[in-house]
């Protein structure tokens, strides 16, 4: 392959060197520019989806993204949720980062040291020679993860397709042969110098080029010069090699990774609109809503697709796919990816805007999400989920594809302003039941009455029989700590929260519109809610209304200034609070309920393994209570095996469509009288310390 | 296919409180939300599945006042190429003969190739569709559950038959058929869709445009008057098993086996 190398002469490199009979310095000029040219074609037609998709305006707060870029890409920050994985990536990425300059100048200057100041060289030539080193043997061991241990989240369900393995093997297999090849290029030459009684480059000790060395110290001269330029061929070929086939599969997202959380949503409680740039009163003029095609999905979400590293913590962590409903959203990107790179080819016509829904996802799959973020909290590239299935649900309710289950209660919405058809004039009745009326009153703010605090109830508190107990105990709350509040009775209509997020933007728009005029009425300062799926609405979904607090907030308060105390607990229970996701994750209130159960003398509290950002959904609120999904358990069911397996035998919880789902869900499991549940402000208002009591 | 689809608007027993009025003799209709009656809703989608299938066009018509426009907008809504509005004073008061008649005078304005109707309104008497074909002397199938275009003369549906079982029918055309609830799947209609034909002019059509003779419609001609309603008092209570977990599921099996609900 090479010319005999003449005697006592330094090795020769692998630009000066003739592989069959090519001069390297042209050869390795064709495999670059080849390689770069194949490279940016490939990225050019991926690009193509992108350039088609709708608009996405993602240019605003670049400190702020740029901040994102160093906490979540080269931070790692969201790595470490999953211990080993996590540190494997961490290693292999920052292996990667010290590589990249040292790859950068191999290929560009045919020189294996860029570097000026010697010392500055030692240094980087020792980080380099460990970083090859670990980057090999994380391969190594991803591989052995892979083939041996099989972590349950990267199997691929059969309808989903056939498993990954190969493909994430011949990958770490690249990067390994990536990193032999580097290795070698630098242990035959110092081999070659050490034979020859020269000055041997320097190799960290017991690094992958070291040992390799020290292993061919014993071969011949030309078999050095040979294994030299060799290693320099295999590391440039492939290193081209992944450059162009990473655009095809989990490994693009080396390239896109950095746009994708460049660009990440920085406002993740607010819903993408149905278009960016069309405002509300100008939707009428939208011809299509949502998402029926690809090519309605926007640029950045497309990006996401790509960057998918088909890691599988987003399924790990999603409760629908927990209990067997339809949906995985590790696989709603990978599906999307797939259809991108099926009708966005390389070569020929691209692009044919299919039906996605009955195409490659089904109704059931987009109905099952309980948008409970939990994929979003896990993703450490930060891909959106709610977004997406918002905005193919948008679709689909254009369509009028919308299960029969949830037509009746989106119709009573319009017609009444509550999924379950009730008489608005009906909705204070909660305030009149005797018993609390004679020790509470709750005032209607119609207008002849005024207050301070909005106490915003919601359809589920005012109208369930069960749910009305937790109006009463806010109602009896902010009365103790002297709140001048009231209800806006008939006038109050649904929040709107699931409204929305089932994709009924018109009908959101329309409850959205007839409250905050209803609350501006009335005058109110601020407001209070003890249902999060309404705290949510009103403080990111709602505009121009005044401050509103979750109740557990408003406690926690009190608590804290002395006003509120309590009685102690002494019934031997055992509790634990389950976080909402519309209060915990989507609102980041995980402290306030907690610090009021702890100021209860005497309650004795455990945390669930799932808790705070990984709190398990307990099945979902508003509209979701009235599908009826494809399931093999309920969500509810499986949260409440876990407060028992954290040995609670009560849990706490505040949000009134927690309580639906872990109440039934205590009945389906069979649990009654071993587990019950409660209101944070039941609670609170039963433990309580009164005045009078006080007194006496 | 030139298709008629006849709709009605009718309290929504879902979504109201029915209650009586003080005289008895009506329900208290303040306050109350009123919608399409379900089964013509799945009439009108079943006439626009078909259409979509084979072409032609769905008229959607009730008869009523100028509050029914609403159930023809949203039917529009759905896809209905034409709404239409009979209204007349002389109409009100009528019974299902009456009714029958004002929706025959129009059908033989028109040139439909088949009439739907829905199996019953929530608050009526399931006789509107039939006494229409009989007196169209279009033939009539009743308690449709599909429909399927045979050819131009001929159509194959099947039926719902007391005990769950099905009977299949040739018919011809034009004929006139009630469908049954479940049907198919009516699709969704959200305010975005209503809004976007809430400009769409729908025709108004009076007892003179279908030179029908005042003396055969509304309440003079009604033979069928109502003299009372009433909510039933409640039977007995339902039985509660208070036994073990064990001992009702043996109950409760023991009891649908002799009430025939298990086979």
């Amino acid at each position: 392959m090479v010319t005999a190398v003449t005697v006592a002469q330094s090795i020769q490199s692998p630009s000066q060197a003739t592989y069959w009979f090519i001069q390297g310095r042209i050869l390795f000029l064709i495999i670059h520019l080849l390689g770069t040219a194949c490279f940016a074609y490939i990225v050019t037609r991926r690009l193509i989806p992108l350039v088609r998709g709708e608009r996405d305006l993602r240019l605003d707060q670049p400190l702020v993204r740029l901040g994102n870029v160093l906490k979540f890409w080269l931070g790692q920050w969201k790595h470490p949720r999953y211990r080993f994985a996590g540190t494997i990536h961490i290693l292999i990425f920052a292996g990667f980062i010290l590589l990249a300059t040292r790859a950068f100048s191999l290929i560009l200057g045919f020189s294996d040291s860029v570097v000026v100041s010697p010392a500055i060289g030692r240094l980087y030539d020792i980080v380099k020679d460990y970083a090859t080193t670990i980057v090999f043997l994380c391969m190594v061991i991803a591989a052995v993860r892979r083939l041996a241990f099989k972590p349950a989240r990267y199997t691929v369900p059969a309808k989903f397709g056939q498993a990954h393995t190969a493909d994430a093997i011949f990958l770490l297999g690249l990067i390994a042969l990536l990193m032999v090849g580097d290795s070698l290029f630098a242990g035959s030459k110092a081999a070659f110098q050490a034979r020859q009684g020269q000055t041997v480059d320097f190799l960290a000790a017991f690094s992958l080029p070291w040992i390799l060395k020290n292993a061919l110290l014993s071969v011949s001269l030309p078999a050095l010069q040979n294994l030299h330029l060799s290693g320099y061929l295999l590391h440039d070929l492939t290193f081209f090699f992944l450059l162009c086939y990473r655009p095809f599969g989990i490994q693009f997202h080396v390239e896109t990774s950095l746009f994708t959380i460049y660009f990440a949503k920085l406002d993740r409680e607010i819903l993408k609109p149905v278009r960016w740039g069309v405002s509300d009163d100008h939707l009428d003029q939208v011809k299509s809503f949502g998402v029926k095609t690809f090519e309605d999905f926007t640029w950045k979400h497309m990006l996401d697709f790509y960057s998918c590293v088909d890691c599988g913590r987003c399924s790990d962590n999603c409760p629908a796919n927990a209990v067997g409903r339809p949906l995985s959203p590790r696989f709603l990107t990978i599906k999307a990816r797939d259809y991108a790179f099926q009708h966005y080819p390389m070569f020929g016509r691209a692009g044919n805007g299919k039906a996605l829904i009955g195409g490659i996802y089904s109704d059931d799959e987009i109905w099952s999400c309980t948008t409970c973020g939990a994929c979003e909290q896990e993703c450490p590239l930060l891909v959106e989920y709610i977004d997406k299935i918002v905005d193919l649900r948008r679709g689909m309710i254009d369509d009028g594809n919308v299960p029969q289950s949830l037509q009746k209660p989106l119709k009573a919405l319009e017609n009444r302003g509550n999924p379950y058809g009730k008489m608005e004039k009906k909705k204070a009745d909660w305030t009149k039941a005797r018993e609390f009326q004679q020790t509470c009153n709750v005032k209607i703010l119609d207008g002849d009455n005024s207050a301070n605090t909005l106490y915003f109830v919601d359809s589920i508190t005012s109208y369930d029989d069960r749910m009305q107990s937790i109006g009463q105990a806010t109602a009896r709350i902010l009365d103790y700590v002297g709140e001048n509040f009231g209800i806006l009775g008939a006038a109050e209509k649904d929040s709107g929260h699931e409204v929305r997020r089932f994709g009924e933007e018109t009908l959101f728009m329309a409850l959205r519109d007839h409250n905050a005029e209803a609350i501006k009425d009335s005058g109110v300062k601020r407001i209070v809610t003890a249902d999060p799926h309404a705290y949510n609405a009103l403080k990111h979904d709602y505009k121009d209304i005044p401050p509103v607090e979750h109740i557990s907030q408003v406690i926690a308060r009190e608590v804290k200034s002395g006003k509120i105390k309590f009685s102690p607990v002494e019934n031997g229970n055992t509790y634990t609070y389950h976080d909402p996701c519309y209060l915990g994750r989507h609102n980041g209130i995980y402290d306030d309920p907690r610090h009021v159960l702890d100021a209860i003398p005497g309650l004795k509290r455990v945390e669930m393994t799932r808790s705070r950002d990984r709190s398990f959904c307990c099945g979902g609120g508003g509209l979701m209570l009235f599908y009826e999904p494809n399931e093999e358990q309920r969500m509810g069911v499986k949260r409440v095996q876990m407060a028992a397996e954290a040995g609670a035998n009560v849990i706490v919880t505040a949000c009134p469509f927690c309580m639906v789902n872990i109440e039934d869900a205590i009945k389906v499991a069979g649990m009654e009288g071993r587990m019950t549940a409660i209101d944070l402000a039941e609670l609170v208002e039963k433990q309580i310390v009164r005045e009078s009591v006080k007194a006496a | 296919m030139e298709i008629l689809a006849c709709a009605r608007r009718v309290p929504d027993t879902s979504e109201n409180e029915i209650e009586l009025n003080s005289t008895g003799n009506d329900i208290e209709r303040d306050d109350l939300v009123y919608s399409i009656n379900e089964a013509d809703n799945y009439a009108v989608e079943e006439a626009l599945q078909i259409v979509a299938k084979v072409g032609g066009s769905v008229t959607v018509v009730t008869v009523g006042g100028e509050d029914d426009e609403e159930i023809l907008r949203r039917e529009m809504a759905m896809g209905a190429n034409h709404g239409i509005l009979i209204s007349d004073g002389a109409f009100s008061g009528s019974d299902g003969r009456g009714i029958a008649t004002i929706l025959k005078a129009f059908v033989q304005k028109g040139n439909y190739d088949l009439i739907l109707t829905g199996v019953q309104a929530e608050d009526g008497a399931a006789q509107v569709g039939g006494m229409l074909a009989a007196m169209l002397d279009y033939p009539f199938a009743s308690l449709v559950t599909s429909i399927e275009v045979l050819d131009a003369k001929k159509l194959k549906v099947s039926r719902e038959i007391e005990g769950g079982n099905r009977e299949v029918n040739e018919i011809d055309l034009p004929c006139v058929l009630s469908i049954q609830t479940g049907i198919n799947e009516p699709r969704y209609v959200g305010m975005r869709g209503i809004r976007a034909v809430a400009s769409v002019p729908i025709p108004t059509i009076a007892a003179s445009d279908l030179s029908l003779d005042a003396g055969t419609v509304g309440e003079t001609a009604a033979k069928v008057k109502r003299v009372d309603y009433f909510v039933p008092a409640l039977g007995k209570g339902a039985e509660i098993l208070r036994g073990s977990r064990e001992e009702n599921i043996e109950k409760v099996l023991e009891l649908l086996e002799a009430k025939g609900g298990l086979r």
